[in-house]
Protein backbone atom coordinates (compact mmCIF):
# COMPACT_ATOMS: atom_id res chain seq x y z
CA UNK A 1 0.00 0.00 0.00
CA UNK A 2 2.72 2.30 -0.42
CA UNK A 3 2.72 4.29 -3.66
CA UNK A 4 6.38 4.94 -4.85
CA UNK A 5 7.39 8.31 -6.63
CA UNK A 6 6.12 8.15 -10.38
CA UNK A 7 2.87 6.51 -9.63
CA UNK A 8 0.82 9.16 -8.61
CA UNK A 9 0.99 12.38 -11.11
CA UNK A 10 1.58 16.04 -8.94
CA UNK A 11 -2.37 17.15 -9.47
CA UNK A 12 -3.07 13.80 -7.26
CA UNK A 13 0.15 14.03 -4.95
CA UNK A 14 0.28 17.69 -4.50
CA UNK A 15 -3.65 17.97 -2.96
CA UNK A 16 -3.19 14.60 -1.22
CA UNK A 17 0.26 16.32 0.29
CA UNK A 18 -2.21 19.43 1.46
CA UNK A 19 -4.46 17.73 2.90
CA UNK A 20 -2.23 15.61 4.78
CA UNK A 21 -0.32 18.31 6.48
CA UNK A 22 -3.75 20.16 7.33
CA UNK A 23 -4.46 16.45 9.21
CA UNK A 24 -1.34 16.56 10.92
CA UNK A 25 -1.72 20.05 12.39
CA UNK A 26 -5.03 19.06 13.62
CA UNK A 27 -3.61 15.91 14.51
CA UNK A 28 -1.06 17.57 16.78
CA UNK A 29 -3.35 20.48 18.14
CA UNK A 30 -6.04 17.34 19.40
CA UNK A 31 -3.06 14.70 20.83
CA UNK A 32 -2.19 18.06 22.56
CA UNK A 33 -5.36 18.00 24.67
CA UNK A 34 -6.33 14.24 25.02
CA UNK A 35 -3.10 12.36 25.77
CA UNK A 36 -1.92 12.20 28.74
CA UNK A 37 1.76 12.61 29.78
CA UNK A 38 2.46 8.94 31.35
CA UNK A 39 0.97 7.62 27.91
CA UNK A 40 3.89 9.18 26.11
CA UNK A 41 5.68 5.77 25.94
CA UNK A 42 2.99 3.95 24.55
CA UNK A 43 3.15 6.33 21.38
CA UNK A 44 6.30 6.04 20.76
CA UNK A 45 5.39 1.93 20.90
CA UNK A 46 2.96 2.20 19.23
CA UNK A 47 4.91 3.78 16.07
CA UNK A 48 7.45 1.77 16.38
CA UNK A 49 5.31 -1.34 16.15
CA UNK A 50 3.57 0.22 13.19
CA UNK A 51 7.03 0.27 11.61
CA UNK A 52 7.60 -3.34 12.40
CA UNK A 53 4.49 -4.82 11.76
CA UNK A 54 4.63 -3.26 7.82
CA UNK A 55 7.72 -5.59 7.48
CA UNK A 56 5.82 -8.50 7.90
CA UNK A 57 4.90 -9.16 3.86
CA UNK A 58 2.13 -11.70 3.56
CA UNK A 59 1.97 -13.52 0.49
CA UNK A 60 -0.88 -14.62 -1.90
CA UNK A 61 0.83 -17.65 -3.39
CA UNK A 62 1.88 -16.76 -6.44
CA UNK A 63 0.47 -13.70 -7.04
CA UNK A 64 1.40 -10.31 -4.70
CA UNK A 65 2.34 -9.48 -1.38
CA UNK A 66 0.69 -7.25 1.57
CA UNK A 67 0.92 -6.41 4.94
CA UNK A 68 -0.49 -5.42 7.85
CA UNK A 69 -0.38 -1.27 9.22
CA UNK A 70 -1.48 -1.31 12.74
CA UNK A 71 -3.75 1.76 12.64
CA UNK A 72 -6.53 -0.02 13.97
CA UNK A 73 -5.63 -0.43 16.57
CA UNK A 74 -3.34 2.50 17.65
CA UNK A 75 -6.65 4.28 16.74
CA UNK A 76 -8.82 2.69 19.53
CA UNK A 77 -6.11 1.84 21.96
CA UNK A 78 -4.72 5.85 21.94
CA UNK A 79 -7.56 7.20 19.74
CA UNK A 80 -7.44 8.03 15.96
CA UNK A 81 -5.11 11.35 16.15
CA UNK A 82 -2.34 9.92 18.19
CA UNK A 83 -2.52 6.74 15.36
CA UNK A 84 -2.63 9.96 12.33
CA UNK A 85 0.97 10.95 14.43
CA UNK A 86 2.34 7.53 15.26
CA UNK A 87 1.92 6.14 11.77
CA UNK A 88 2.80 8.85 9.71
CA UNK A 89 6.18 9.14 11.60
CA UNK A 90 6.54 5.42 10.58
CA UNK A 91 5.76 6.23 7.19
CA UNK A 92 8.05 8.91 6.90
CA UNK A 93 11.24 7.50 8.23
CA UNK A 94 10.29 3.89 5.70
CA UNK A 95 10.13 6.78 2.88
CA UNK A 96 12.77 8.88 3.91
CA UNK A 97 15.44 5.74 4.76
CA UNK A 98 14.50 2.38 3.38
CA UNK A 99 13.15 3.87 0.27
CA UNK A 100 9.80 2.31 0.94
CA UNK A 101 6.99 4.56 -0.42
CA UNK A 102 8.10 7.51 -2.40
CA UNK A 103 9.04 10.90 -1.51
CA UNK A 104 6.53 12.63 -3.63
CA UNK A 105 3.44 10.31 -2.43
CA UNK A 106 4.49 10.97 1.84
CA UNK A 107 1.40 12.81 1.81
CA UNK A 108 -0.96 10.09 -0.43
CA UNK A 109 0.52 7.18 1.81
CA UNK A 110 0.32 9.04 4.66
CA UNK A 111 -3.63 10.02 4.23
CA UNK A 112 -4.67 6.83 3.03
CA UNK A 113 -2.81 4.58 6.65
CA UNK A 114 -2.00 7.19 8.71
CA UNK A 115 -5.53 9.47 8.59
CA UNK A 116 -8.36 7.72 6.80
CA UNK A 117 -7.40 4.58 8.39
CA UNK A 118 -7.46 5.21 11.69
CA UNK A 119 -10.25 6.96 11.61
CA UNK A 120 -12.42 4.44 9.60
CA UNK A 121 -10.75 2.05 12.23
CA UNK A 122 -11.86 3.73 15.27
CA UNK A 123 -15.75 4.65 13.90
CA UNK A 124 -16.41 1.36 13.05
CA UNK A 125 -14.84 -0.08 16.55
CA UNK A 126 -17.56 2.80 18.14
CA UNK A 127 -19.92 1.73 16.50
CA UNK A 128 -19.77 -1.97 17.27
CA UNK A 129 -18.69 -2.35 20.21
CA UNK A 130 -20.89 -1.12 23.57
CA UNK A 131 -19.41 0.71 26.56
CA UNK A 132 -19.71 -1.05 29.01
CA UNK A 133 -19.02 -3.89 26.66
CA UNK A 134 -18.22 -7.85 27.08
CA UNK A 135 -14.99 -9.08 26.47
CA UNK A 136 -16.56 -11.14 22.83
CA UNK A 137 -18.40 -8.07 21.96
CA UNK A 138 -14.82 -6.43 22.01
CA UNK A 139 -12.80 -9.15 20.36
CA UNK A 140 -15.36 -9.19 17.67
CA UNK A 141 -15.35 -5.29 16.88
CA UNK A 142 -11.83 -4.61 16.85
CA UNK A 143 -11.45 -7.39 14.39
CA UNK A 144 -14.38 -5.73 12.15
CA UNK A 145 -12.63 -2.29 12.42
CA UNK A 146 -9.11 -3.62 11.65
CA UNK A 147 -10.41 -5.56 8.79
CA UNK A 148 -12.72 -3.56 6.94
CA UNK A 149 -10.24 -0.27 8.19
CA UNK A 150 -7.35 -2.09 5.89
CA UNK A 151 -9.45 -3.03 2.91
CA UNK A 152 -11.04 0.23 2.75
CA UNK A 153 -7.40 2.20 3.09
CA UNK A 154 -6.52 -0.81 0.45
CA UNK A 155 -9.53 0.23 -1.95
CA UNK A 156 -8.73 4.04 -1.57
CA UNK A 157 -5.06 3.60 -2.84
CA UNK A 158 -6.28 1.77 -5.20
CA UNK A 159 -8.72 4.51 -6.50
CA UNK A 160 -5.52 7.07 -6.31
CA UNK A 161 -3.56 4.49 -8.88
CA UNK A 162 -6.35 3.92 -10.71
CA UNK A 163 -7.60 6.98 -11.95
CA UNK A 164 -3.95 8.11 -13.28
CA UNK A 165 -4.55 6.93 -17.03
CA UNK A 166 -7.34 9.30 -16.88
CA UNK A 167 -5.90 12.22 -15.49
CA UNK A 168 -2.41 11.93 -17.51
CA UNK A 169 -1.53 10.02 -20.57
CA UNK A 170 0.61 11.44 -23.41
CA UNK A 171 -0.82 11.80 -27.11
CA UNK A 172 -0.66 8.32 -28.10
CA UNK A 173 -2.78 6.84 -25.24
CA UNK A 174 -0.13 5.83 -23.20
CA UNK A 175 0.05 6.43 -19.12
CA UNK A 176 2.35 9.02 -17.83
CA UNK A 177 1.95 7.51 -14.63
CA UNK A 178 0.37 4.60 -12.58
CA UNK A 179 -0.37 2.88 -16.35
CA UNK A 180 -3.66 0.38 -14.67
CA UNK A 181 -7.12 1.85 -14.52
CA UNK A 182 -9.79 1.45 -11.86
CA UNK A 183 -10.94 -1.33 -13.61
CA UNK A 184 -7.89 -3.06 -12.71
CA UNK A 185 -6.39 -1.45 -9.84
CA UNK A 186 -9.53 -1.67 -7.35
CA UNK A 187 -10.08 -5.81 -7.92
CA UNK A 188 -6.02 -6.23 -7.10
CA UNK A 189 -5.74 -4.39 -4.86
CA UNK A 190 -9.26 -5.26 -2.84
CA UNK A 191 -9.03 -9.36 -3.25
CA UNK A 192 -5.98 -9.54 -1.63
CA UNK A 193 -6.54 -7.54 1.20
CA UNK A 194 -9.77 -9.36 1.82
CA UNK A 195 -8.67 -12.53 1.53
CA UNK A 196 -5.66 -12.18 3.50
CA UNK A 197 -3.97 -8.72 4.77
CA UNK A 198 -7.16 -7.38 6.22
CA UNK A 199 -7.56 -10.67 8.10
CA UNK A 200 -4.29 -10.31 9.70
CA UNK A 201 -4.83 -7.03 10.51
CA UNK A 202 -8.40 -7.82 12.38
CA UNK A 203 -6.26 -10.39 14.24
CA UNK A 204 -3.72 -8.24 15.59
CA UNK A 205 -6.43 -5.59 16.13
CA UNK A 206 -8.59 -8.17 17.96
CA UNK A 207 -5.70 -10.00 20.28
CA UNK A 208 -4.52 -6.26 21.28
CA UNK A 209 -7.27 -4.44 21.99
CA UNK A 210 -8.50 -8.05 23.87
CA UNK A 211 -5.37 -8.09 25.77
CA UNK A 212 -5.63 -4.32 27.14
CA UNK A 213 -9.07 -4.67 27.68
CA UNK A 214 -8.61 -7.23 29.64
CA UNK A 215 -5.45 -6.06 31.95
CA UNK A 216 -5.55 -2.44 31.28
CA UNK A 217 -9.03 -1.41 30.38
CA UNK A 218 -8.39 2.60 31.61
CA UNK A 219 -5.85 2.68 28.81
CA UNK A 220 -7.71 2.38 25.88
CA UNK A 221 -9.02 5.34 24.25
CA UNK A 222 -12.41 4.40 22.45
CA UNK A 223 -13.67 3.70 26.16
CA UNK A 224 -12.79 6.56 28.12
CA UNK A 225 -15.84 9.20 28.75
CA UNK A 226 -16.72 11.19 25.83
CA UNK A 227 -13.25 9.74 23.93
CA UNK A 228 -11.38 11.92 26.48
CA UNK A 229 -8.87 11.43 28.80
CA UNK A 230 -10.65 9.52 31.36
CA UNK A 231 -8.20 10.92 34.70
CA UNK B 1 13.75 21.52 27.61
CA UNK B 2 13.39 17.50 27.65
CA UNK B 3 15.95 16.63 30.04
CA UNK B 4 13.74 17.29 32.68
CA UNK B 5 11.56 15.48 31.81
CA UNK B 6 13.64 12.58 31.72
CA UNK B 7 13.34 11.16 34.83
CA UNK B 8 9.36 11.46 35.16
CA UNK B 9 9.31 8.79 31.80
CA UNK B 10 8.11 5.84 33.97
CA UNK B 11 7.90 2.82 32.27
CA UNK B 12 5.53 0.24 33.94
CA UNK B 13 5.61 -2.96 33.45
CA UNK B 14 3.15 -3.74 30.91
CA UNK B 15 5.32 -1.20 28.87
CA UNK B 16 8.84 -3.70 29.25
CA UNK B 17 7.15 -6.23 28.33
CA UNK B 18 6.13 -4.46 25.25
CA UNK B 19 9.22 -3.47 24.26
CA UNK B 20 11.04 -6.98 24.38
CA UNK B 21 8.13 -8.31 22.48
CA UNK B 22 8.67 -5.31 19.39
CA UNK B 23 12.23 -6.50 19.81
CA UNK B 24 11.51 -10.36 19.31
CA UNK B 25 9.07 -8.77 16.43
CA UNK B 26 12.25 -7.27 14.74
CA UNK B 27 14.07 -10.51 15.34
CA UNK B 28 11.45 -12.90 13.35
CA UNK B 29 11.05 -9.88 10.51
CA UNK B 30 12.71 -11.98 8.11
CA UNK B 31 9.69 -14.09 7.79
CA UNK B 32 8.66 -11.04 6.16
CA UNK B 33 11.02 -12.00 3.05
CA UNK B 34 11.34 -15.97 3.38
CA UNK B 35 7.60 -16.65 3.59
CA UNK B 36 6.46 -14.98 0.32
CA UNK B 37 9.35 -16.07 -1.33
CA UNK B 38 8.23 -19.54 -0.52
CA UNK B 39 5.15 -19.02 -1.99
CA UNK B 40 6.54 -17.55 -4.85
CA UNK B 41 4.63 -13.84 -4.41
CA UNK B 42 6.08 -11.28 -5.95
CA UNK B 43 6.12 -7.43 -4.86
CA UNK B 44 3.11 -5.73 -3.92
CA UNK B 45 0.34 -4.49 -6.28
CA UNK B 46 1.26 -1.20 -7.66
CA UNK B 47 4.58 -0.86 -5.99
CA UNK B 48 6.94 -2.29 -8.92
CA UNK B 49 10.57 -1.14 -10.12
CA UNK B 50 10.37 0.88 -13.74
CA UNK B 51 11.72 -2.59 -15.38
CA UNK B 52 9.37 -4.58 -13.82
CA UNK B 53 6.30 -1.68 -15.08
CA UNK B 54 8.15 -2.09 -19.05
CA UNK B 55 7.94 -5.87 -18.57
CA UNK B 56 3.90 -5.76 -17.48
CA UNK B 57 3.02 -3.09 -19.84
CA UNK B 58 5.78 -2.90 -22.25
CA UNK B 59 6.97 0.47 -21.87
CA UNK B 60 7.83 2.64 -18.95
CA UNK B 61 5.07 5.65 -18.26
CA UNK B 62 7.62 9.05 -18.69
CA UNK B 63 6.20 10.54 -15.36
CA UNK B 64 7.19 7.23 -13.26
CA UNK B 65 10.64 7.10 -15.56
CA UNK B 66 11.20 10.97 -14.60
CA UNK B 67 10.30 10.28 -10.82
CA UNK B 68 11.17 7.21 -9.68
CA UNK B 69 14.54 7.82 -8.89
CA UNK B 70 13.68 11.30 -7.29
CA UNK B 71 15.15 9.82 -4.07
CA UNK B 72 17.87 7.79 -3.24
CA UNK B 73 17.60 5.89 0.02
CA UNK B 74 20.33 5.22 2.30
CA UNK B 75 18.72 1.42 2.93
CA UNK B 76 16.57 1.01 0.25
CA UNK B 77 14.11 -2.17 0.47
CA UNK B 78 15.45 -2.84 3.89
CA UNK B 79 18.90 -4.37 2.96
CA UNK B 80 22.44 -3.15 2.92
CA UNK B 81 22.99 -5.22 -0.13
CA UNK B 82 20.44 -5.92 -2.66
CA UNK B 83 22.78 -7.98 -4.57
CA UNK B 84 23.22 -10.63 -2.26
CA UNK B 85 21.62 -13.69 -2.93
CA UNK B 86 22.20 -15.56 0.48
CA UNK B 87 18.72 -15.47 2.35
CA UNK B 88 20.90 -15.74 5.57
CA UNK B 89 22.61 -12.91 5.25
CA UNK B 90 18.89 -10.66 3.54
CA UNK B 91 17.59 -12.17 6.80
CA UNK B 92 20.15 -10.54 8.86
CA UNK B 93 20.33 -7.20 6.49
CA UNK B 94 16.12 -7.29 7.05
CA UNK B 95 16.87 -7.80 10.66
CA UNK B 96 19.25 -4.64 11.19
CA UNK B 97 17.25 -2.20 8.99
CA UNK B 98 14.28 -3.61 11.49
CA UNK B 99 15.99 -2.84 14.33
CA UNK B 100 17.71 0.69 13.11
CA UNK B 101 13.93 1.51 11.78
CA UNK B 102 11.79 1.01 14.74
CA UNK B 103 14.37 2.42 17.28
CA UNK B 104 14.05 5.78 14.85
CA UNK B 105 10.99 5.09 14.71
CA UNK B 106 10.30 4.78 18.34
CA UNK B 107 13.00 8.16 19.46
CA UNK B 108 11.12 10.05 16.75
CA UNK B 109 7.46 9.92 17.66
CA UNK B 110 8.87 10.05 21.84
CA UNK B 111 10.16 13.38 20.73
CA UNK B 112 7.31 14.57 19.17
CA UNK B 113 4.63 13.46 21.99
CA UNK B 114 7.17 14.91 24.34
CA UNK B 115 6.84 18.51 22.67
CA UNK B 116 3.49 18.24 22.13
CA UNK B 117 2.13 16.67 24.97
CA UNK B 118 1.49 18.90 28.03
CA UNK B 119 -1.44 16.92 30.13
CA UNK B 120 -0.84 15.53 33.56
CA UNK B 121 2.47 17.03 34.28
Amino acid sequence: MHIPDGYLSPQTYIPLMGVFVVSAALAVKNVKKEVSARNIPYLGMAAAFSFIIMMFNLPIPGGTTGHAVGSAVIAILFGPWAATVAVSVAIIIQALIFGDGGITAIGANCFNMAVFMPFAAYYIFKLLSSNPAGSARVFFAAFISGYLSLVMAAVLTAAELGIQPMIASSSDGKALYCPYNLSISIPAMAIGHLLLFGIVEGIITALIVSYFFKNEPGVIYAFRKGGKNGD
Amino acid sequence: MLSGKEAKMEISKLQKKILIILLLLCLIAPLGIVIPAFFNAGEAWGEWSAQTVKELVGYVPQGLAKYSDVWKAPLPGYTMNAGDKSVMHQSGYYIISGIIGATITYIVMLLISKLIVRNGE
